[in-house]
């Protein structure tokens, strides 16, 4: 069976942002930063009251703002979280962290960003960069260092609840419901188990089904985008018998939405699921992912089902180089023991 | 709050554009200038008039070009007076350069 290709989505997105955080680190790193009262971090949160909290996330999430100290204003602010624990969350220290929430003040206060919803104009472009942040967030929690997954989900509800009629607010946190509640049969001790193999019975089925009714909401405002699409999928793909043909077709639609190899590589999965991996292994073929593990493990899988072992092997191995997880590399030498 | 809108662009970028299409940027630029909320525009003369001064061995030291060696450079400034940043950053959008391959770089002004 080939990895859960609903997890090399969330790992890819994942990776991409934490790609883009490091970047920013790295420059942030390079500058040296004046020292800033303390005043200015407590004006900030002393002004913020609960019927404000739409307003909030939009300020936490302005784009003008790092990556970075969007996501970690987002959490102290609307999370409730300790700087202490959003530090252990994202691997720094609580001094780098504290620099990083005084930072992003220091600039909303300095550069005048507004503490107000946007204008409707506005308002695409900006609750796009709000879920962005809120599924980075998710993402983290989903590599499994520290319970951000539910703080993003909580996160999600509360933007859902102020935001009603919005159909990718919906999508996401039906996204993020769906993945979260397969998060227990993910792992056996240290070995991931793939989507086919895993305990069901270790499946939060009041969470899918809750996700499922946020998807169906999503459909019923007529969305038809990124989240809604990926919450569709990770929904067929928590039933009994997975419809690949649908998986594919949205995959797709997906792909076509968002132009993203990555998103073609799991396409090329949904049709080898579906019954032709010799079409999907023509489709990966295509791709120009060759730094990406999971495009080897992808092709392995393929080739070791059309029976061509030795191309299999040569393909885990290169999949091996790339690995940078103890149960990702766990993996994949028990594949390549097994062909 | 005061923000000035700094736009960089590649040396030449306005001269190499047809004549009517030069004409049409010139035009953004200046309903731009028009605007109530603009305090304050300049337009630079080209780099190449450019020359830089600092102090070395405690004399003054001239030398020609820009002080950074980029690729693009400061060709005008505008000043705005907007609520806030995203009212700045809806007038850096109508600034014709962005869209021909140039960045502008947005920062509050210091109060008097």
């Amino acid at each position: 069976m080939p990895p859960n290709p609903g997890a090399w989505l969330v790992t890819t997105a994942r990776n991409r942002a934490i790609d883009r955080i490091r970047r920013e680190r790295v420059l942030a790193g390079k500058i040296q930063l004046l020292p800033t009262p303390e005043a200015v971090m407590d004006e900030f949160d002393d002004t913020v009251i609960k019927d404000e909290r739409l307003e909030l996330i939009f300020t936490c999430c302005h784009p003008a703002l790092a990556l970075d100290g969007q996501v970690a204003l987002t959490l102290r602010a609307l999370g409730g979280l300790e700087t202490a624990d959003i530090a252990r969350a994202f691997l720094v220290s609580e001094e780098t962290m504290k620099r990083r929430l005084t930072r992003a003040k220091t600039k909303i206060k300095a550069t005048g960003i507004p503490f107000a919803v946007p204008d409707a104009h506005l308002l695409p472009d900006r609750l796009d960069a709000v879920l962005a942040v809120i599924y980075l967030i998710y993402n983290e929690g989903y590599s499994g260092r520290i319970d951000l997954g539910s703080e993003a989900i909580r996160l999600g509800r509360v933007l859902a609840t102020l935001m009603p009629d919005e159909p990718e607010v919906h999508g996401l946190l039906a996204l993020m419901m769906i993945h979260q509640a397969r998060q227990r049969a993910r792992f056996s001790g240290e070995d991931l188990v793939l989507l086919a193999d895993q305990d069901r019975s270790l499946w939060d089925h009041a969470q899918i089904a809750a996700g499922r009714a946020a998807l169906d909401r999503a459909f019923a405002l007529g969305g038809r985008g990124a989240y809604v699409i990926q919450a569709a999928i990770a929904s067929l793909q928590a039933a009994e018998q997975i419809d690949w043909p649908q998986v594919a077709g949205l995959y797709q639609r997906l792909a076509d939405l968002t132009g993203s190899p990555v998103v073609e590589l799991n396409h090329a999965v949904a049709i080898a699921q579906a019954g032709d991996p010799a079409a999907g292994l023509l489709a990966v073929d295509r791709l120009d992912l060759d730094g990406y593990l999971y495009f080897h493990s992808t092709r392995a899988e393929l080739l070791r089902r059309l029976g061509r072992d030795s191309e299999a092997a040569a393909a885990y191995h290169r999949a091996l180089e790339l690995a940078t997880t103890t149960p990702e590399r766990r993996f994949l030498s028990r594949r390549l023991e097994e062909l | 709050m005061q923000y000035a809108l700094m736009i960089y662009t590649e040396p030449g970028y306005h001269e190499a554009l047809p004549e009517a299409e030069r004409q049409a940027v010139r035009a953004e630029f200046l309903a731009l200038a028009d605007d109530a909320r603009c305090v304050a525009h300049v337009q630079l003369q080209p780099v190449e008039t450019a020359t830089s001064v600092r102090l070395a061995s405690g004399r003054m030291l001239m030398t020609d070009g820009p002080f950074a060696d980029t690729k693009e450079v400061l060709g005008g400034v505008y000043v705005v007076e907007a609520a806030n940043l995203d009212e700045a950053m809806e007038l850096a959008a109508r600034i014709p350069a962005i869209r021909l391959g140039g960045v502008v770089e947005v920062r509050p002004v210091v109060a008097p």
